[in-house]
């Protein structure tokens, strides 16, 4: 799956998209942030503060306990602060 | 006829005047029609601000704002609106963002303008990276906006 990245949350882990295969116990929005920053420490900073991580499966915001099998794009970004 | 709905996410500055006329123009059903433009301060929290930079999710923010126009659309009588945003540097005073909303009378077009507002502000895909002389920033989100949102809510 593609997994998107914006503003700090994208500067933190250094790219703007990527394509990811996590594991199957990887089940939801939540396990793949854990997943992701075990990676290094790049990310371990980008997720340090989950609660303000926002996420949206294939353009729709969604819960942390969303479940992301059959998602094709995975965005993470913070609060939003556009109008 | 069902009610014109224009969304576009673009780079370039808008003309207010031109998107009332492309809304309101040879039809005689619309008795009110409600704008609000939003536009780059010079200053925040007593400092100078040289230039917002809009970072957005192309595609998701798209679909989010037309998400809130349909419900716009369901919750109030509206003969058409208008969303413009911006993206990309935006020197203080410059336009930011537009909303037009039309309705046969007033208060539709004034209570379907805030809600689209409101949400625009809390769950369109946009992130404003403010420069001024301490550098670039992130603007945080705020809780007063989160609030503004959740009063459209139903209970």
């Amino acid at each position: 799956m593609k997994v998107k990245y914006f503003a700090w949350v994208r500067e933190r882990i250094g790219k703007a998209e990527e394509t990811v295969e996590p594991p199957a116990n990887v089940r939801t929005i939540n396990d793949l942030i854990v997943w992701l920053s075990a990676r290094d420490e790049s990310y371990a900073r980008a997720f340090e503060t989950p609660k303000v991580i926002r996420a949206a499966i294939d353009h729709t915001h969604v819960r942390p306990d969303a479940a992301i099998s059959g998602a094709r794009e995975i965005a993470f970004f913070p609060p939003m602060t556009g109008g | 006829m069902d009610a014109p709905v224009t969304i576009r996410i673009q780079q370039d500055d808008f003309d207010i005047a031109r998107e009332i006329a492309a809304l309101s123009q040879g039809r005689t059903d619309i008795g009110a029609v409600v704008t609000f433009s939003g536009i780059c301060r010079g200053s925040e929290g007593g400092d100078d601000i040289s230039a917002l930079t809009l970072e957005h999710y192309p595609g998701m923010a798209e679909a989010e704002i037309k998400r809130h126009a349909d419900e716009a659309l369901s919750r109030w009588p509206l003969q058409g609106l208008t969303v413009i945003h911006r993206f990309g540097r935006i020197t203080p005073g410059q336009n930011i963002v537009l909303v037009v909303t039309a309705s046969q009378h007033r208060q539709a077009a004034f209570a379907a303008a805030e809600f689209l507002m409101d949400y625009l502000k809390t769950s369109a895909p946009f992130w404003k990276q403010e420069e001024s002389a301490k550098g670039k920033g992130w603007v945080e989100a705020r809780a007063h906006d989160d609030a503004a949102a959740a009063r459209w809510t139903k209970s």
